[in-house]
C-alpha cells in the first residue's frame, strides 16, 4: 500500500556495501544538506523591531467598555465570571449613589474586577457572555512580569480611559453577536 | 648583539598572539552564527551591527562570572590545567610560515618567528603535551565526569596521533626536509602536496579533527553524556582559556593543513609579483586557506552526529592507521623508483 506522504522506505539489516561502509559519500551528501539550509533566506521575525500582522479577530488583553458619554458600561452582573472557564474573573458590585450617573450607566457597577491575566486562557467566552457590551478582548498583548501578583489585572488596568479609546469593531462583528 | 632583531621578533610574536586570540575569539562568533545558518536560525545579533561585538560580551562574561574551586580538587593542578591547554595551543604558531620575507627599514624580515629545522617534530612534541592540559584539568577536578572525559580525551589523542604521524611522514618523504619552510617551498605556484598525496590529507584531516577534539571526535566534552567533560567543574576565565585553546588549535590545526597540504602562501600566478606586494597578497592568500578550513571544520560538526566511542577506537586504530601505513609504503616505492634505486 501506498503510504500517505509517499516518502515511505523499506528499512533491512542486509550489511552495508563497501562504498557505505566508506561513509565518505554519505558524509557529503549530508554537507550539501546543510549547505542548502545555510543559503536558505531565514524566517526569522525579529520581534520588537520587527511585528507579524495580527489576525483581525486576535484575542488577546481584555478591555472593560465606556459607552459615548463616558461611563462604564459594566454592571456587575457577574454572567462573564459563571461564563470563564478557567475562573479568572472576580468582581464586587457596588450600588450607584446620586451624583454618580455621569461615571456607571446602569444603577449597579463593579468595584473590583479582577482578571488573574495567568488564569485566562482568552477564550473570549466572556466577550460572548457579556448582555452590556462591557468587556471585550483586543489585539494587545499581556506583557511580562516579574511577580505572579502583577498579573491579577484590576479596574485600572482593564477599563479604557475616557481621553484614549480603544477600538473593538473588528472583534464586534465576530462570533455569536454576528454583525451589528 | 643584534638588538633589532629582537624587536622585529617581538614585534612579529606579540602580532601573532592577538591574532591567534582575535581569530579564536570570533571563532567562536562564527561557529555560533554558522550553526544558526544551518539550522535555519539567525543567531547572535544584539550586540553590535550583525552582532559583530558578541565576543567582547562574551569575554567580559567569562572574566565577571564567580571563579569557582571544588573544595576537593587539586589546587595547583585545578589551575595549571587550562594554563597548559592554552599555552600548547599558542606556542605552535612559532614555527609556522605566514609569509615570504619582507623588506622593511632597510631590513629583511621573516615573517615566521623562528625557521626551525626540525619544525615538524616540534609541532608535534607540543601536540601531545597539549593533551596533558585537558588531562590534568579533568584529574584535578576529582569529579567523576570531569575524569572521564580527560581519559577520552587522551586515548583517542594518542590513538590519533599514530595515524596523523605516519600520513605526516609521507609529505616528509616528499620535502626531503622536516622544517615547514622547506616544505612550503617546494609548493611553490600551484605545485602542491595535496595533488599527490590526497589520501594522506584525509587522513590528516580527519586525525587533525580528532587532535583538536572537534565534532564528530568531541567525546571528551560531550554534553548528553558527561555533562561537561573535563571543564565541568571549571568556571569563569579558567573555562574560558579551556573553550578558547580549543578555537586556537582549530586555527592552528588549519594553518598547519593548509601549509602541509594546500601550498601554505603559495597561490597560482605568484610569479608576475615580487617584493611587498608578493609578501602581503601571500599572506592574504594563506589566511583566506586557513579560514576556509576553519569553516569546513565548522561545518561538518553542525552536519555529522558524535562518534560512539568504540566507532572512534575502531576509525583510528583499524582504518586510519593501516591506510596511513599503506599509502606511506607506496609513496617511499614511488619515491624509491624516481631515484633509480631499482
Amino acid at each position: 500500500m501506498e503510504s500517505l506522504s509517499n516518502r515511505k522506505k523499506v528499512v533491512s539489516d542486509k550489511p552495508m556495501t563497501f562504498v557505505e561502509r566508506l561513509y565518505l559519500p554519505a558524509i557529503i551528501r549530508g554537507m550539501m544538506v546543510t549547505l542548502k539550509h545555510m543559503l536558505k533566506r531565514r524566517k526569522t521575525i525579529k520581534y520588537p523591531e520587527e511585528q507579524r500582522v495580527f489576525a483581525p479577530v486576535y484575542r488577546g488583553m481584555h478591555v472593560l467598555k465606556r459607552d459615548e458619554e463616558g461611563r462604564e458600561n459594566c454592571t456587575a452582573c457577574g454572567l462573564c465570571a459563571v461564563a470563564c472557564p478557567a475562573e479568572a474573573i472576580t468582581m464586587i458590585a457596588e450600588e450607584r449613589k446620586k451624583g454618580e450617573e455621569h461615571l456607571y450607566r446602569e444603577e449597579k457597577y463593579a468595584e473590583t474586577y479582577e482578571i488573574n491575566m495567568l488564569r485566562c486562557i482568552f477564550c473570549g467566552l466572556c466577550e460572548e457572555a457579556c448582555p452590556k457590551e462591557a468587556i471585550f478582548l483586543t489585539d494587545r498583548i499581556v506583557p511580562t512580569e516579574y511577580e505572579r501578583g502583577e498579573f491579577i489585572y484590576g479596574k485600572d488596568m482593564l477599563v479604557e480611559k475616557v481621553d484614549q479609546r480603544i477600538d473593538i469593531t473588528k472583534r464586534q462583528g465576530t462570533g455569536k453577536r454576528g454583525k451589528i | 648583539m643584534d638588538y633589532a632583531l629582537i624587536i622585529e621578533k617581538f614585534v612579529l610574536v606579540v602580532i601573532l598572539f592577538l591574532i591567534s586570540l582575535g581569530i579564536a575569539a570570533y571563532s567562536t562568533y562564527f561557529e555560533r552564527k554558522l550553526a544558526a545558518w544551518i539550522q535555519d536560525r539567525v543567531g547572535p545579533d544584539r550586540a553590535g551591527p550583525f552582532g559583530i561585538l558578541q565576543p567582547i560580551a562574551d569575554g567580559v562574561k567569562m572574566f565577571l562570572k564567580e571563579d569557582f574551586t571544588p573544595k576537593n580538587s587539586d589546587k595547583w593542578l585545578f589551575i595549571i590545567g587550562p594554563g597548559i591547554a592554552m599555552f600548547t595551543a599558542l606556542i605552535t604558531s612559532a614555527i609556522i610560515p605566514w609569509g615570504p620575507d619582507i623588506t622593511l627599514f632597510g631590513r629583511t624580515i621573516s615573517l615566521q618567528v623562528t625557521d626551525f629545522n626540525v619544525g615538524v617534530l616540534y609541532m608535534f612534541g607540543v601536540v601531545s603535551i597539549g593533551v596533558y592540559g585537558i588531562m590534568i584539568g579533568g584529574w584535578a577536578s576529582n569529579n567523576k565526569y570531569s575524569l572521564f572525559g580527560a581519559i577520552r580525551a587522551s586515548s583517542q589523542m594518542i590513538s590519533y596521533e599514530l595515524a596523523m604521524g605516519i600520513s605526516l611522514i609521507t609529505i616528509v618523504m616528499m620535502s626531503g626536509s622536516l622544517s615547514l619552510t622547506d616544505i612550503v617551498h617546494k609548493q611553490h605556484g600551484m605545485d602542491w602536496n595535496i595533488w599527490y598525496q590526497p589520501l594522506a590529507f584525509l587522513v590528516f584531516f580527519i586525525c587533525s579533527l580528532a587532535e583538536t577534539n572537534r565534532a564528530p571526535f568531541d567525546l571528551p566534552e560531550c554534553e548528553s553524556e558527561l555533562i561537561g567533560g573535563y571543564h565541568t567543574e571549571y568556571s569563569s576565565m579558567k573555562l574560558g582559556l579551556f573553550l578558547f585553546s580549543e578555537y586556537v588549535a582549530m586555527f592552528i590545526s588549519s594553518a598547519l593543513m593548509a601549509i602541509l597540504f594546500f601550498g601554505g602562501y603559495n597561490f597560482p600566478g605568484m610569479d608576475a609579483f615580487s617584493g611587498n606586494l608578493l609578501a602581503l597578497l601571500c599572506v592574504v592568500v594563506f589566511f583566506a586557506k586557513i579560514f576556509f578550513f576553519i569553516f569546513v571544520i565548522m561545518w561538518i560538526r553542525w552536519t555529522i552526529p558524535r562518534f560512539r566511542f568504540d566507532q572512534l577506537m575502531h576509525l583510528g586504530w583499524k582504518t586510519l592507521i593501516p591506510i596511513a601505513i599503506i599509502n606511506m609504503l607506496i609513496t617511499g616505492v614511488v619515491i624509491a623508483f624516481n631515484e633509480g634505486w631499482f
